[in-house]
């Protein structure tokens, strides 16, 4: 647990040290969500029935593209090598490093998603329905997309190559989430869509870091 | 069983095997397929409701299965590649991944040209159609994978995971497919499906089944003996170099 926080912490000294990484997350993030009008037309009425998918398909997306600096660094210099070699299972540090990952680039696009909603005219009813499936959902994303960033280590065009292996792992997490906040809108019950994205979570948490260490072991061979 | 696949790790012994195989799976398939085809095109009543459009079934529903066998194909071969590090299944994976594809890519292919006169488009959101994409998209990544890396076992080793962990995936986008589109389009597309079906319809049906099943078995036994051969080809020419370097 001691050294769960280590790693937790000292990604978040990095994240901040840098500082500017996860705030260009969050740009991205409300960039793209800020073209969909300028494509769909700005009539209210389209934005409301869309802005679910909108939101979530950006933050999948932009999820997606703050994945390679995840082990990228650390497999450059060399300290990803010195995480397998310590004693503590390399499990407990990769949720740590996922952890860290998601406090710095997910968190923020939730405190961004109510502002963003609030632009795309989205329901009002749906709001909270958007938030929790946010938070339900995106550390789901980081747990698939952790395993696909460590796949990729050391390959050519990895970047592209990411999207390509860890979008369609994607699907489920995005179905459920636009289907919570659609529900909300009209007035429907959200509980299911919530108690599956929970399930998908709660399967994601032991088998991703697994398939992510053994990712990482291959790759530091 | 284990005894069985230790016998058909050495590759030689394999390629015996596959050699003398290979022309018994051909001959069948070239006997069901040309049965399956005369039966699905000119012995098989036409559908009450769809008309003689039905008979893109007997090339479509066949390659959705194959399709779907192809990626169990991939997967167990990657367990058994991560697990027992059996050397031929490496091999397997690699040649099994792409012909799987192809019967995805022809899946979708006659399922478009099937929905234009039942549908009236080109492509609906079927949750049958759109899992199928997804599976493709599922194929595309693990063939992607398979060649990024200069060192070829490493990408071997990284698509065996992405093998396994897609696998797991493989029936929660079912699930989640078929959920979603029950959400949004009402049984009006879905209910195509026959409720039950004419025998005579059966069996050009099974015929063909077993007959893309022949194929598949024999275009995957010539692609990992080509696959042993490149090896082959491959191990000579690091030790030709190694000979000339000294």
């Amino acid at each position: 647990m001691n050294r769960l926080a280590t790693v937790i912490l000292r990604d978040l000294r990095l994240a901040l040290r840098q500082g500017s990484d996860s705030l260009m997350v969050v740009g991205f993030f409300v960039l793209t969500v800020t073209l969909f009008p300028f494509g769909l037309g700005p009539e209210s009425n389209l934005l409301e029935r869309t802005a679910a998918g909108i939101l979530w398909v950006t933050a999948l997306l932009a999820s997606m593209l703050s994945l390679d600096r995840l082990f990228q660094g650390d497999y450059e210099d060399g300290s990803l090598e010195l995480l397998t070699l310590t004693p503590t299972a390399l499990e407990i540090l990769v949720i740590g490093k996922i952890a860290a990952h998601w406090l710095t680039t997910a968190l923020p696009m939730l405190l961004a998603a109510p502002v963003l909603a609030l632009l795309l005219h989205l329901h009002e009813d749906a709001f909270l329905a958007l938030m929790l499936t946010l938070l339900l959902g995106t550390p789901t994303l980081s747990l698939i997309g952790a395993m696909g960033a460590a796949l990729v280590l050391g390959a050519r065009r990895g970047g592209v190559l990411l999207s390509l292996l860890i979008l369609p792992l994607y699907v489920p997490v995005l179905i459920f989430s636009v289907g919570a906040v659609d529900a909300a809108a009209q007035g429907l019950p959200v509980h299911g869509h919530l108690l599956i994205l929970g399930g998908l979570l709660l399967a994601a948490l032991p088998l991703a870091p697994l398939a992510t260490v053994a990712a990482l072991r291959q790759a530091v061979e | 069983m284990s005894s069985f696949f230790d016998r058909y790790a050495n590759p030689t012994r394999f390629m015996r095997l596959a050699t003398a195989v290979v022309p018994w799976t051909a001959a069948a398939t070239l006997l069901l397929l040309g049965s399956g085809l005369y039966f699905a095109l000119f012995d098989s009543p036409a559908d009450y409701q769809q008309g003689e459009s039905v008979r893109i079934m007997y090339v479509h529903v066949p390659s959705a299965w194959l399709a779907m066998a192809g990626y169990s194909t991939v997967a167990v071969a990657s367990a058994f590649a991560l697990i027992w590090k059996h050397p031929l299944a490496d091999l397997v994976a690699r040649a099994a991944s792409p012909v799987g594809a192809c019967f995805a890519l022809l899946c979708l292919v006659t399922g478009s040209l099937w929905g234009k006169p039942m549908w009236g488009t080109w492509w609906a959101w079927d949750a049958r159609l759109t899992s199928v994409l997804i599976l493709f998209f599922l194929y595309l990544g693990h063939m992607a994978l398979l060649n990024a890396f200069d060192d070829a076992a490493r990408g071997a080793r990284a698509a065996a995971i992405l093998a396994l962990a897609g696998f797991v995936n493989v029936p929660v986008i079912k699930f989640s497919v078929d959920w979603w589109n029950t959400l949004h389009q009402p049984a009006s597309v879905s209910k195509m499906g026959m409720p039950s079906i004419d025998p005579r319809m059966l069996l050009p049906l099974m015929l063909m089944a077993v007959g893309y099943t022949c194929f598949y078995v024999t275009v995957l036994l010539l692609r990992v003996k080509g696959e042993i051969l490149s090896a082959k080809i491959r191990a000579l020419r690091l030790s030709l170099m190694q000979v000339a370097n000294q």
